[in-house]
């Protein structure tokens, strides 16, 4: 539950973190949006670029007390440093801020034609363990053991929001996506942990379905899925994230939020696109429909519904796009016929 | 195993709509003459550990060698046993998976085009069935990667590109997370990549997320596919959708002695059992690959055909294909097209 309080001028603070690559210019995109909308939020720009202390790279203690003071952030894409000895900022942030699930909705959009047009997901992901704990060893050459790690507590906290979640978007049923007939003991915890909480939301209806089964369902016939909310451990989630995306057109157009216990990060999920970078073509769509969640996040749905029709009209309008989405404008020409498309 | 030129085979139809698919192919069989003789054990997932037909099943597998087969029920619960399904390909090593991803001309679907196969190691991975409750409300579950079977389904789907002339093998993966568990598959793909380099087969690898998106937006990208046995049920789950669904799609598990043939999907449609609703295309299919597993491949072009020509033609078409016939009347059109 957001929790943010306005500041002296009336508005809220909200960190934004450009990222690298394309991310300055998607942000400044977003920002002149939000200008153009009225929207009252006063953005505090942060650099998270890893420093040395101590001979460790970190994360600037600046970026960091900006996020926790504003529990609030919008992320751009961040380059994943190569080499050893780097922890993914993305993983650290995660650490940090107890960002326990990952939020991805993916809807069809008109304008964007696909083999799917009848998509409508909501997918929660838990987003602190599972297949993601790190535990691998080498038991003799040739021989690996990974370690799956499921809790109760995460489980339970991972479905709690998955119904509140449910609750709060107007859907009214929940479904568990696993495969708890092979992993009995650690699926079946995590099936159990959302039976378990099912009992709390009395007004959303609970099902669960195999992996294998949602994957053929989804794939056959999306929109099966569009009056549930998914719910599923971190891989499966991970996996069926990027597949309903794919239904869609792929990352450019879907948005994604990391729910915290100190704080919920909204972050385009694409790459940097370092090919683009710096040329005026990048889309801002992704981060514009993340930023988008974050304001009903935030509990300002009128103005996440005003950008949220310009976006969309402008992209099924089909007048101003950019190259990925079939057209020739420049991110400025796009951002600015949204602009347009606002006072409308 | 062959007595006085037949074929005798393990028929397992398998809960769900097993019984009435089963019925399908053993019609469809009898009407090509095809020198096949069935030994049929009607077991059931629906029941305890140590289920004494399951034991018959196994034993009379291990005579015959080659068994039809559909999907065994395994419960969610806890307390129950053990999947059948992989115990069998497990305790009798049947390592390879094989499942083929085609479009069937007549058979509405999303994506044209589409012709790829994904093979699947069986037998390790995340069915490892080791889990325990290291303290309450915490369980850890063991995947299990080894050289020595990475290599070997790496091989088989590089003879198999080889065979039947793909030009391409990717493995599917996610070693940027499990570095050292998928980190050993991969390399071990690499590595025997560098075999096969000389037949012109490439080799590539994708990260499992990034395919399964890749999956449902350009899948005529992919050829042949390797991966661990997780990823494969999801990849051709996926894959079956791309093309019309679990009732079309043929399977085969391969190991070093015996073979099982099952619809590549896997699944047990207790939702339509006992409807006459259900597609037998899968299984029938999956009878196919079986007789060119035996050398009958005149018995098996001629049904393939049928069922090909069936489809085509629309004379008949089950629900899931956007028809309204029965899996009797789908039946009886193969038939009338042999
Ligand atoms: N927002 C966007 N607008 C336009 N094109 C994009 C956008 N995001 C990605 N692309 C394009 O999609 C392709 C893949 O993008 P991606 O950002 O993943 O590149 P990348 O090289 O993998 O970067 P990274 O290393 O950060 O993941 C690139 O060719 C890029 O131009
Ligand atoms: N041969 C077939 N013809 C038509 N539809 C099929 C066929 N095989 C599977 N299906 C469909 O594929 C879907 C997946 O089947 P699945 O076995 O998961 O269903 P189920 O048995 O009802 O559920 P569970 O697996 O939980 O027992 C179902 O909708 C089923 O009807
Ligand atoms: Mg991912
Ligand atoms: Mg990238």
């Amino acid at each position: 539950e957001f929790s943010g309080k306005k500041n002296d001028n009336g508005n809220y603070t909200v960190t934004l973190i450009p990222g690298d690559g394309i991310g300055p210019e998607i942000s400044d995109s977003v920002q002149r949006i939000y200008k153009a909308a009225g929207v009252p939020i006063d953005w505090e720009p942060v650099n998270v670029t890893p420093e040395l202390r101590n001979g460790r790279t970190v994360i600037p203690e600046e970026a960091l007390n900006s996020v926790k003071k504003n529990t609030i952030a919008l992320k751009g894409p961040l380059a994943t440093p190569i080499g050893k000895g780097h922890v993914s900022l993305n993983l650290t942030l995660r650490r940090i801020f107890n960002l326990f699930a990952n939020v991805r909705p993916c809807k069809s959009v008109v304008g964007y034609k696909t083999p799917y047009d009848d998509v409508n997901t909501v997918l929660i992901r838990e987003n602190t363990e599972g297949e993601y704990s790190g535990i691998e060893h080498t038991v003799v050459d040739g021989v690996v053991q990974s370690f799956k790690l499921i809790t109760r507590d995460a489980s339970e906290r991972c479905a709690r929001y998955a119904f509140t979640h449910a609750r709060d978007i107007g859907r009214n049923r929940v479904t568990a996506i696993h495969k708890a007939n092979i992993m009995k003991l650690s699926d079946g915890l995590f099936l159990e942990a959302c039976n378990d909480v099912a009992k709390d939301f009395p007004d959303i209806q609970f099902d669960d379905v195999l992996l294998d089964r949602a994957c053929l369902h989804i794939v056959q016939d999306p929109s099966r899925y569009s009056s549930t909310v998914m719910v599923m451990p971190n891989l499966y989630g991970d996996i069926l994230s990027d597949m309903c995306a794919g239904l869609i057109g792929g990352l450019g157009l879907t948005p994604s939020g990391n729910i915290g216990r100190d704080a919920s990060i909204f972050e385009a999920v694409h790459g940097t696109a370092p090919d683009i970078a710096g040329k005026d073509l990048a889309n801002p769509t992704a981060l514009l429909l993340s930023s988008i969640m974050m304001l009903r996040h935030m509990h300002l749905n009128p103005y996440a519904d005003s950008i949220e029709k310009a976006v969309l009209d402008t992209i099924a309008e089909g007048k101003v796009l950019t190259r990925d989405l079939g057209g020739k404008a420049s991110n400025t020409e796009f951002t600015n016929q949204i602009i347009n498309n606002l006072k409308n | 195993t062959k007595y006085g030129g037949k074929y005798t085979v393990t028929l397992i139809p398998g809960d769900g709509i097993g019984q009435e698919t089963a019925a399908a192919v053993k019609t469809i069989f009898r009407a090509a003459n095809v020198p096949v003789e069935w030994e049929q054990l009607d077991v059931t997932g629906y029941t305890q550990e140590g289920d004494l037909l399951f034991k018959q099943s196994v034993d009379s597998l291990v005579r015959n060698k080659v068994a039809l087969k559909g999907i065994l029920y395994t419960p969610i619960s806890k307390l129950g046993h053990q999947s059948f399904n992989v115990a069998m390909r497990k305790d009798l090593d049947i390592y390879a998976s094989l499942v083929i991803i085609k479009n069937l001309k007549g058979c509405p679907a999303r994506h044209k085009n589409v012709d790829f196969a994904i093979i699947r190691e069986n037998t390790e991975g995340e069915y490892s069935g080791l889990e325990h409750q290291s303290y309450p409300g915490v369980v850890e579950s063991v995947k299990i990667v080894t050289r020595t079977k990475t290599e070997r389904i790496a091989r088989f789907a590089f003879d198999f590109a080889l065979k039947f002339g793909r030009k391409k093998v990717t493995c599917v993966h996610k070693a940027n997370i499990m570095k050292l568990g998928d980190g050993l598959f991969l390399n071990t793909c690499r590595e025997v990549a560098k075999d096969y380099k000389s037949s012109g087969i490439e080799f590539d690898d994708m990260i499992v997320d990034n395919c399964s998106m890749q999956l449902v937006s350009k899948p005529q990208q992919f050829d042949v596919m390797v991966m661990p046995n997780l990823y494969g049920n999801i990849v051709s789950n996926v894959g079956a959708a791309l093309v019309g669904g679990a009732g079309i799609i043929p399977g085969a598990n391969i190991g070093r002695e015996y073979v099982i043939f099952e619809p590549g999907c896997r699944h047990v449609g207790k939702d339509i059992q006992g409807n006459n609703t259900a597609n037998p295309t899968a299984l029938i299919l999956s009878g196919v690959m079986m007789l060119q597993h035996l050398g009958l491949n005149d018995y098996a072009n001629r049904i393939s055909n049928a069922v090909y020509k069936t489809i085509e033609s629309g004379s008949a078409r089950t629900h899931d294909m956007g028809g309204a016939s029965t899996t009797t009347d789908f039946t009886l059109a193969v038939i009338s097209n042999l």
